[in-house]
């Protein structure tokens, strides 16, 4: 399951570095603008590629997040047109991963049968669901197995060893820590803290173990990729996808240079510890 | 298994409930729970709660044979269990006393509240200035213009109020922001969430703590008039006044629990906030309930005349009272809800909140069907003051 991503981190550990995961808003500032903006991210760089996908309600993203939604969801971007995107996205990249992040509700509507199916067929390689802890998500982790699309689960700092090995029994894909107790585009994390929590995560998955959360440079993405092997970017990109939110044609290029400074760091320093 | 023994241990409700929250937040809920759990059953922390209750709140309130309008209406007795003449005037400081106690047990020095009208708002300012907490309360920007008053009250207090501007900058949004400050500063943080909403143990800790309204007005009924009530009737936003008069009753069969939604510009305008009547279950704000959303789970604005019905959602016990047909949920407009406020302030002298003129307004209907040796007890959650420049801009005046 998930060929997508496993193909990819294995390849990684064959050149020796971590991967780095980018995080854009679906349909963000408009609908148009996403699937040219996730090939500019994959040419320049961009491992894994992270879909928001947008509701009305993001408890555990910050402003520059929330404010994504906002843009996306004046322009009626549903889960359908999102998964829209990423079948075409798929019709000229058939390598790079795609993560869906988003938030229980959207998908609930849809029926967990029926996403998973729907996110499979479309090219969806994982998904990761913000408001669903493993004890309320059994079933829709059991769906989306069933269709070979990765249940992305997350760690935090609060999270206890005992409950830790719970979680990684079901996860898939990869880990998702948050490096940080707070929302998206927050501080940045303490990096020893980190390191300690993830060399503890690793006691319990073979899995990569990605660190997000507060990372929003080249030189904090070289910081965290040698402690773990994939650092993940979002409001960092977010934030420039909102000061062109009136010139879009120019986001892909704008945001790809970006994310091309980062890759070049984390190829620079190599990692994954 | 009866209605009384719900939740079970992981927060639910039959299918509704639960704790649908970000992994970082999983830990402090636990931790809350266990402490919940051990208080519950803590001598000397229900004898302070019920201390606190007494001499602070002013408990028990009493209950009150509303004669004249019973008559004026005909059919069955209408008796109001008076909340409104709690200290801050409204159910709510039941439940910021219990937990503001909760939280200094627990060691928080922090105190974080959402408010929609601003009386949860005005209750946990109120219960931190007594206890020394810091305070912080979010509100929705448009909020904090519709309710200065209340707004001043808190900052009196001493609590900050922080306008919340992401969204419809309403309720929702505020618990969406109260979240998010919890979620960065959980260590020494305690959210004194004010309705039986949220995730486990929020909806079951909220209804213990306002079920002593439902504790009172049995006993008190049962010295009236010698009996049960035929019917309770309570309004319903989030539904933690309903929920704490409901709760000693849900195994007296015979007693009808009606709780009343606000259908603001009417049902089928689409322009209300009654989930239980027009929404389906969905997850919001941590748990599994009947919601307001669109066919893309998108939430939906709400409207009604009083901003303390005005969420898109309702605690999940509801929604399972509903499903299992034990309480009935209906709606009463706005016009509706205003011609109860003025009847009930004309005929017995007491100004009733708007939220509370919704579960007068249905009384109002039911009582005729019921008949003349019927009994009916409303909870009478709050009263109005704070509405009257609400009620005057109807009316064409501006008071300010």
């Amino acid at each position: 399951m998930s060929q997508r991503i496993d193909t990819t981190f294995s390849g990684l550990r064959t050149e020796r570095r971590s991967a780095l995961i980018t995080f854009i808003t679906a349909g963000d500032p408009e609908p148009a603008v996403t699937v040219p903006l996730m090939h500019a991210l994959a040419e320049a760089g961009a491992d894994i590629i992270e879909l928001g996908v947008p509701f009305s309600d993001p408890m555990a993203d910050g402003p520059v997040i929330q404010r994504a939604s906002e843009r996306a969801l004046r322009h009626g971007t549903r889960l359908a047109d999102v998964l829209a995107m990423v079948r075409t996205f798929r019709e000229q990249d058939s390598r790079t991963p795609v993560v869906l992040m988003g938030y229980l509700n959207p998908i609930e509507v849809i029926g967990y049968e029926h996403f998973a199916r729907e996110a499979a067929e479309a090219g969806v390689d994982g998904v990761l669901t913000v408001d669903l802890p493993p004890e309320e998500g059994g079933e829709l982790v059991e769906a989306l197995r069933q269709h070979g699309v990765a249940p992305i689960h997350l760690l935090a700092p609060t999270t206890t060893e005992a409950r830790m090995a719970r979680i990684l029994e079901r996860a898939g894909g990869f880990v998702y820590y948050v490096s940080i107790k707070g929302v998206t585009g927050g501080a940045e994390a303490d990096l020893s803290e980190a390191a300690d929590k993830i060399a503890a995560i690793r006691r319990h998955t073979g899995l990569p173990v990605g660190i997000g959360f507060g990372i929003r440079d080249a030189e904090s993405a070289r910081r965290f990729a040698a402690i773990s092997d994939a650092v993940i970017v979002g409001s960092a990109l977010v934030t420039q996808v909102e000061a062109l939110a009136d010139e879009p044609q120019k986001i892909p290029a704008a945001v790809a240079a970006r994310v091309a400074e980062m890759a070049q760091a984390l190829r620079q320093a190599g990692g994954g510890a | 298994m009866t209605a009384t023994t719900l939740p079970d241990e992981r927060g639910h409700f039959g299918p509704y409930g639960g704790c649908f929250v970000s992994e970082t937040l999983m830990e402090p809920l636990e931790e809350l729970r266990q402490a919940y759990q051990r208080y519950l059953n803590d001598p000397d922390f229900l004898a302070e709660f019920e201390a606190d209750l007494a001499t602070y709140v002013g408990r028990p309130s009493p209950l009150y044979l509303a004669e004249r309008w019973s008559r004026r209406q005909g059919g069955a007795r209408i008796w109001l269990k008076r909340e409104d003449l709690n200290h801050t005037g409204a159910h709510k400081i039941n439940n910021t006393i219990g937990q503001a106690l909760l939280a200094k047990r627990m060691g928080k020095r922090r105190i974080i509240a959402e408010t929609g009208a601003g009386q949860h708002g005005v209750a946990t300012a109120t219960v931190a200035a007594r206890l020394g907490l810091e305070c912080v309360v979010y509100m929705g920007a448009d909020d904090v213009k519709r309710q200065a008053p209340n707004v001043y009250r808190m900052k009196l207090l001493g609590a900050t109020v922080v306008p919340v501007e992401s969204g419809s900058r309403t309720l929702k949004d505020a618990l969406n922001e109260a979240m998010r400050d919890w979620v960065t500063h959980v260590d020494d943080t305690f959210y004194i969430i004010g309705t039986v909403a949220g995730p486990h143990p929020y909806p079951a800790m909220v209804r213990d703590f306002q079920s002593v309204i439902g504790r009172e007005a049995r006993e008190q009924i049962l010295a009236a008039e010698g009996r049960l009530p035929d019917a309770l009737v309570a309004c319903v936003g989030g539904g933690s006044n309903a929920m704490g008069l409901f709760y000693p009753f849900l195994d007296d069969s015979a007693v009808a629990l009606y709780g009343v939604e606000a259908a603001g510009d009417g049902l089928e305008t689409g322009r209300h906030a009654a989930p239980l009547c027009a929404g389906r279950p969905g997850v919001l704000h941590g748990n599994r309930t009947y919601l307001m959303e669109d066919d893309a789970g998108q939430i939906i604005e709400t409207h009604s005349i009083s901003a303390g019905l005005d969420y898109p959602g309702v605690g999940p016990e509801h929604a399972w009272l509903k499903d299992s047909g034990r309480a009935q949920y209906v709606a009463v407009t706005d016009d509706e809800a205003l011609a109860a406020f003025h009847d009930v302030t004309r005929t017995e002298g007491i100004i009733p909140a708007l939220e509370s003129s919704h579960a007068l307004a249905y009384a109002n209907k039911l009582a005729p069907q019921l008949g003349e040796d019927k009994i009916i007890v409303v909870n009478l959650s709050g009263r109005g003051d704070k509405d009257i420049g609400t009620v005057a801009e109807r009316d064409g005046i501006r008071l300010f």
